[in-house]
């Protein structure tokens, strides 16, 4: 098991085609430290269960498989050096840009990041949502859960389907269960125009003779322990069942595709303002969120409709968020504690920036421990040198101290990690 | 002569152009599209319908028990019953490679069977 930093320049939430971008384009811009979580085994995101052919016409001029267009992007971030934890949970993640997580190997653990790419994708609508009355029966999936049994586990969840909703996913699984062998019935869209391509009605549906019923809907659900029929109904424009119109339909599986929701519980948590209407965060031209130093792409943000604008979106938040972790390292670098030493009960300020000493002096203000009733030495060093230092006649511990850094140390200043403060007899 | 207008939606590509063929019965005379990859599509589709199939096979020895799959080129519309039926009997072993030829010359289509992504042995 590799072991993994406390601290990382930029932490990816999410292995899809948003996170795998997000995390080349970070390393390319110049982050030391890049990790990317998934809570799945292996990374690609979604990808990896759509196996069909139609990713890639953009970002390769190529025709491939969901499988390969992501493994193109998981090759190139692992040949770059980007450290990948996968079957781990994200928990929680906060303002300052802590990430806790959770696997089997690490129990409970944080991280902490210099910025944050949020990469969590989208999660499908399911049967609640959209409260379809009936019984509850075995045999009502989401589209998307068959489409991992069918594509990924080798499992078929039903042989006669029925599925609600005409966008891409539940086309395409219609196409899918009719290659194996199973029976789509009908395709049902409760408005009056298709959700999804074109090209898929005429690929997946026309090409395999599965009817679709446009301004039609589930009306009920027939059957007890497992899916035995569905009910359907014609609806009018205003959603409304339109008398005389129902059918009853045999099938033993109802697949449901209507609509997915950005995945945002954590990005909540972090203070991540959501808009109402994309479901995902507000974000800046930089694909920054309200939150400094978080950074969201892909369906996390808006849910699209092609991966190429995905890992478009993935690659300029990813060069975003190291430019954001480079400022916050080199702030990191240039800050360095000032240290209460022989003495000296305390010193303030606590730390400085280094750099601040190009534009005027910095005015220590200190406490002496015990009383010296004789000429004392107050000094400044970096541990070994000396940087600076100043006479007082006396120092007792109730009068506080005051002492310069001169711009004149600048250079000493520089090649310190710390500065010690302590106060000794001449 | 009689000349007739056949619409038709094209699919290679994700704008889904509707695609105008100006045919003399079967002679195709002219087609309109939105590029000239629509206009081979018009072609083929009238004389010799293909499509791409992505399906996956049995693969033994690796983190899941299907790989998936995809033809080289654009397999013969009227033989993909037959093309999903010898996916079905077909068994690889892990490890593959993306690319790697699973089947080769498909029913004997002159189309190969590639690996859609890599698949290590566990
Ligand atoms: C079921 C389904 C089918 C789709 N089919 C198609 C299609 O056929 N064609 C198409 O162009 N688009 C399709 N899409 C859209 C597709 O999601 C996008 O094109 C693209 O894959 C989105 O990429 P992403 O990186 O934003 O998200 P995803 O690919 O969804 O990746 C998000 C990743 O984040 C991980 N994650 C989420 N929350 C956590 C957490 N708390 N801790 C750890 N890991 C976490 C998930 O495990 C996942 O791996 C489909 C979407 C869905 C949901
Ligand atoms: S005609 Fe050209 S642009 Fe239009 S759908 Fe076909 S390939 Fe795409």
């Amino acid at each position: 098991m590799k072991t993994i930093q406390s601290k990382y320049d930029v932490v990816v939430i999410g292995s899809g085609p948003a996170g795998l971008a997000a995390a080349i384009a970070a390393k390319k811009e110049g982050a030391e430290d890049v990790l990317v979580i998934d809570r799945d085994l292996e990374p690609g995101g979604i990808l990896l269960q759509c196996i069909h052919n139609g990713f890639g016409l953009e970002t390769f001029q190529q025709d491939l498989p969901g499988p390969s267009y992501a493994q193109r992007f998981i090759d190139e971030a692992v040949g770059l050096g980007v450290e990948l934890l996968l079957d781990t949970m994200v928990l929680d993640i906060t303002s300052q840009r802590k990430v806790t997580v959770s696997n089997r190997f690490m129990g409970i653990a944080d991280i902490d990041a210099r910025s944050i790419v949020l990469a969590m994708g989208c999660r499908e609508r399911t049967r609640a949502q959209i409260r379809l009355p009936g019984f509850r029966p075995a045999g009502v999936f989401t589209a998307g859960t068959a489409q991992r049994w069918v594509n990924v586990e080798g499992y078929m969840p039903g042989s006669r389907f029925v599925i609600l909703g005409s966008g891409d996913i539940g086309m395409i699984m219609a196409r899918r269960l009719s290659l194996e062998g199973a029976k789509v019935e009908r395709v049902l869209e409760i408005m009056p125009f298709l959700t999804g391509l074109t090209r898929n009605y005429v690929q997946c549906l026309n090409d395999y003779d599965i009817p679709l019923q446009l301004s039609h809907t589930v009306n009920r659900i027939i059957g007890k322990n497992r899916v035995e029929a569905i009910e359907s109904v014609q609806v009018d424009e205003r959603w409304n069942p339109i008398p005389g119109t129902s059918e009853i339909i045999p099938c033993d599986t109802l697949l449901l595709s209507v609509g997915l929701i950005p995945e945002n519980e954590l990005s909540k948590k972090a203070g991540v303002r959501i808009d109402p209407i994309t479901g995902g965060p507000y974000v800046d031209d930089t694909f920054q969120t309200n939150v400094p130093g978080i950074f969201a792409a892909g369906n996390v943000v808006h849910v699209y409709d092609l991966v190429d604008w995905v890992t478009e979106a993935g690659l300029a938040s990813g060069r975003s968020a190291a430019r954001f972790a480079t400022t916050v390292r080199n702030s990191e670098i240039r800050h360095i504690p000032l240290v209460a030493g022989e003495n000296v009960r305390y010193v303030v300020p606590h730390e400085l920036d280094k750099d601040n000493l190009a534009n005027g002096e910095i005015r220590l203000q200190l406490r002496v421990k015990t009383p010296i009733e004789a000429p004392t030495r107050i000094e400044v060093s970096d541990g070994e040198n000396l940087v600076t230092r100043k006479v007082e006649p006396y120092a007792r511990p109730g009068e506080i101290i005051t002492l310069t850094i001169s711009p004149r140390a600048y250079d000493d200043v520089q090649r310190a990690g710390r500065l010690v403060v302590s106060a000794v007899k001449r | 002569m009689e000349t007739e207008v056949q619409r038709m939606i094209c699919i290679t590509c994700p704008k889904g152009c509707t695609l105008e063929i100006l045919r003399d019965g079967d002679v195709i005379v002219d087609v309109k599209a939105g590029c000239k990859r629509g206009k081979d599509y018009a072609h083929a589709e009238l004389t010799d319908p293909r499509r791409m199939i992505a399906s996956s096979v049995v693969i033994e020895g690796a983190l899941h028990p299907l790989l998936p799959v995809y033809t080289s080129a654009p397999f013969p519309k009227p033989r993909i019953h037959e093309l999903m039926q010898t996916l079905r009997a077909a068994k690889v072993q892990a490890p593959v490679k993306m690319g790697d030829v699973v089947l080769e010359d498909v029913l004997g289509t002159g189309i190969n069977i590639i690996a859609s992504r890599d698949m290590t042995r566990i």
